[in-house]
């Protein structure tokens, strides 16, 4: 990955969980029990494989991006209107796993039209934030 | 149909559209001709631009004898701000249940 990673709009949730990385592992890559804890699904764990999320409220459309058991899992989420990137990072600890997941805003393909670009989108919301600030 | 922070996204990807949403943000109410003193364009290049920020919702527009002030609409913003704030809120609550999951699992 490039720079152009941080030139988006992101949603970073971590959290230090007390298992091993391969059991976390099979939480996050098999059907059924992805469905217990996120949604229902038709996800396999192969790179290219276009799957669907679906609840109720409405279907996210996805295509795995990334395989790497028991390290790293990224597919490609979108949803109402706004493709967004998933990349789940595990880390072992001493005690468990850092699990780390990142939802950017863009996909890598809109990524790269962004690249070029004089500011950064991180730079421009955290200047815009002090804009806004100022304004309330 | 797009979803208005789709159509924000897509109207701020341009860097010389965003650079004139943020001098607007940060200077203020601004006419065309000092907008373009700054931009390094030509006049009609930053009025097509001011034009799709205007149609985005992003900037208004105020006529004042034969001037045109332009000044920044940020609440326009806010779906932007609130989409993160949203999948925050959703990635949290999964968090939570893929903790109670896994202390349900066989080893």
């Amino acid at each position: 990955m490039t720079d152009s990673t941080t030139e988006t709009l992101s949603v970073i949730v971590e959290r230090e969980l007390a298992f091993p990385p391969e059991k976390i592992w099979r939480a996050l890559t098999q059907p059924l029990l992805i469905a217990e804890w996120l949604m229902k699904n038709d996800f396999r764990p192969i790179q290219g494989h276009s799957f669907n999320f679906t609840a109720d409220w409405g279907a996210v459309d996805c295509q795995v991006l990334e395989v790497d058991p028991n390290k790293t899992l990224s597919y490609t989420w979108d949803a109402m209107g706004l493709g967004s990137v998933v990349t789940w990072t595990l880390t072992p600890t001493g005690t468990g796993t850092h699990l780390r997941m990142e939802q950017a805003g863009f996909r890598q393909d809109q990524q790269q039209a962004y690249q070029g670009a004089k500011y950064g989108w991180q730079r421009f919301f955290a200047s815009l934030e002090q804009v806004l600030a100022r304004i309330e | 149909m797009p979803q208005p922070h789709d159509i924000i996204f897509r109207t701020l990807a341009d860097p010389t559209r965003r650079a004139i949403f943020e001098r607007l943000c940060r200077d203020g109410d601004q006419t065309v001709g000092a907008l373009t003193a700054e931009a390094g364009i030509s006049q009609p290049a930053v009025s097509k631009h001011l034009g799709v920020l205007k149609r985005a919702g992003l900037v208004r527009d105020r006529h004042q004898g034969r001037q045109t002030h332009y000044s920044a609409e940020s609440a326009a913003l806010a779906p932007l701000t609130d989409w993160a704030r949203q999948m925050t809120a959703f990635w949290q609550g999964r968090f939570d249940q893929l903790e109670d999951l896994l202390k349900r699992m066989d080893q």
